[in-house]
């Protein structure tokens, strides 16, 4: 159980996906300026990489692994995440139109976010099981959403800032980010897993 | 006028339309190789590569695709493309293949290729679908190594792994940064360089609008 919990922590805080491996940057500059909408956006991702994270294994596992075609797996990661999105949004369109209405239009932009083909390579190298990957793609998920509504907490603040015009819009954001790494360095002394 | 306008699809990548500085594409590999000159040389000229045959190969069957599945087409094309330069830098030169680890796979994921490819190779021709990719990969090439530059040089003292800066542990006077080798500095450093780089441009383009009034009177 601890070990889960470790696993847990460690994907959000200590190796945070955007501020520590750099995975997610465009969104990450793209949408964080408004808080509701960076917070639905880290939902969307959370939610397609805790899903990827068990297909990815499967077909890892039972599969590749089996059949000796490791060569294949960018290919076989980047077509299980495009169809599963592609499934998800089918899917909430149906059933759940207000669901629909906040993820929408995030679903597309996600089968490009480089977090969820990073989770899904990083699970197979570290040999993670079914359920810790699981977990690790959950875990990720939310460390990724923590930084881009911290993102956008400070960037609604920024509007009232002056800031030199060249500097306005990414170079401050950037900027911002760099301090956040910084912040963030601290977890660095936690055990991690 | 044809060769005119393949020289301008090819300039253009490099200041104007740079995919780094100007149209912030390919954020992750930009920010998280570039620790060391060297890396950030291999990134842009894998993802060059990968750029360059998917667009060719795009551009020629882009009358095939339909509309609905492209995205996902022209992902699968990129990712076999990836896989070969995994293999070939695997193969060829373990130690950079190393180095760039899981950044190597991510450029199939890279929205720089991607919305080329998009924006670019699925509607124009062969030759100037290239012209673009060849543009657009040198711009980034470019962009990757002016970064990895100054974070080696501030970070170790080093560029290309040539001593510049002769660091006090071994007599010299130059103590060196260590957070430029660290994430937070790779965010610091590009964000700096993209404000300069406006602040360049608008330069220069203010400098333009004069140049053009005073014909104009």
């Amino acid at each position: 159980m601890s070990e889960f919990l470790l696993i847990f922590i460690s994907a959000i805080l200590v190796n945070n996906f955007v501020l520590k491996y750099f995975l997610g940057i465009c969104p990450f500059i793209g949408v964080s300026d408004e808080v509701t909408a960076s917070l639905n956006m880290g939902m969307a991702v959370t939610f397609v990489m805790t899903l990827t994270a068990p297909f990815v294994w499967l077909i890892n596992t039972y599969i590749l692994a089996r059949f000796n075609l490791p060569f294949l797996e960018y290919v076989t990661d980047i077509i299980v995440i495009a169809s599963l999105v592609q499934l998800v949004e089918m899917f909430i369109k149906k059933y759940s139109r207000g669901l629909y209405n906040t993820l929408g239009i995030y679903l597309p932009l996600i089968t490009t976010n480089c977090a969820i083909l990073f989770s899904a390579l990083f699970l197979v190298l570290r040999n993670y099981n079914f359920i810790q990957s699981i977990i690790f793609g959950f875990g990720s998920g939310i460390g990724f959403t923590l930084a881009i509504v911290i993102m956008a907490g400070i960037r609604e603040e920024l509007e009232y800032a002056d800031v030199p015009k060249p500097f306005k819009g990414a170079a401050i954001t950037l900027l911002v980010a760099g301090l956040m790494a910084l912040a963030f360095m601290g977890f660095a002394g936690m055990p991690s897993a | 006028m044809k060769e005119n306008v393949l020289v301008k699809d090819t300039l253009k990548g490099l200041w104007d339309e740079n995919p780094v500085f100007r149209q912030l594409l390919g954020m992750c590999p930009t920010l998280a190789v570039t620790n060391a000159a060297i890396f950030g040389l291999s990134m842009g000229l894998a993802t060059s590569f990968v750029l360059l045959c998917s667009s060719f190969i795009i551009s020629i069957f882009r009358k095939v695709f339909l509309h609905e599945v492209r995205t996902a087409s022209f992902v699968v094309i990129i990712a076999t493309f990836v896989t070969i330069v995994d293999l070939f830098l695997k193969g060829n030169y373990p130690e950079i293949s190393k180095a760039l680890g899981p950044y190597i796979p991510l450029i199939v994921v890279n929205c720089l290729i991607l919305a080329r490819q998009e924006a670019f190779a699925s509607k124009k021709p062969v030759l100037r679908a290239i012209a673009d990719a060849l543009g657009m990969g040198i711009g980034f090439t470019i962009a990757l190594i002016m970064l990895g530059s100054i974070r080696e040089l501030l970070g170790s003292g080093t560029v290309f792994g040539f001593r510049i800066l002769s660091l006090i542990a071994k007599g010299g006077w130059f103590r060196p940064w260590g957070i430029m080798l660290l994430p937070a500095g790779a965010f610091l450093t590009l964000g700096t360089m993209i404000g300069i780089i406006n602040i360049l441009s608008e330069k220069n383009s203010k400098n333009r609008s004069v140049v053009e009034e005073r014909r104009q009177h």
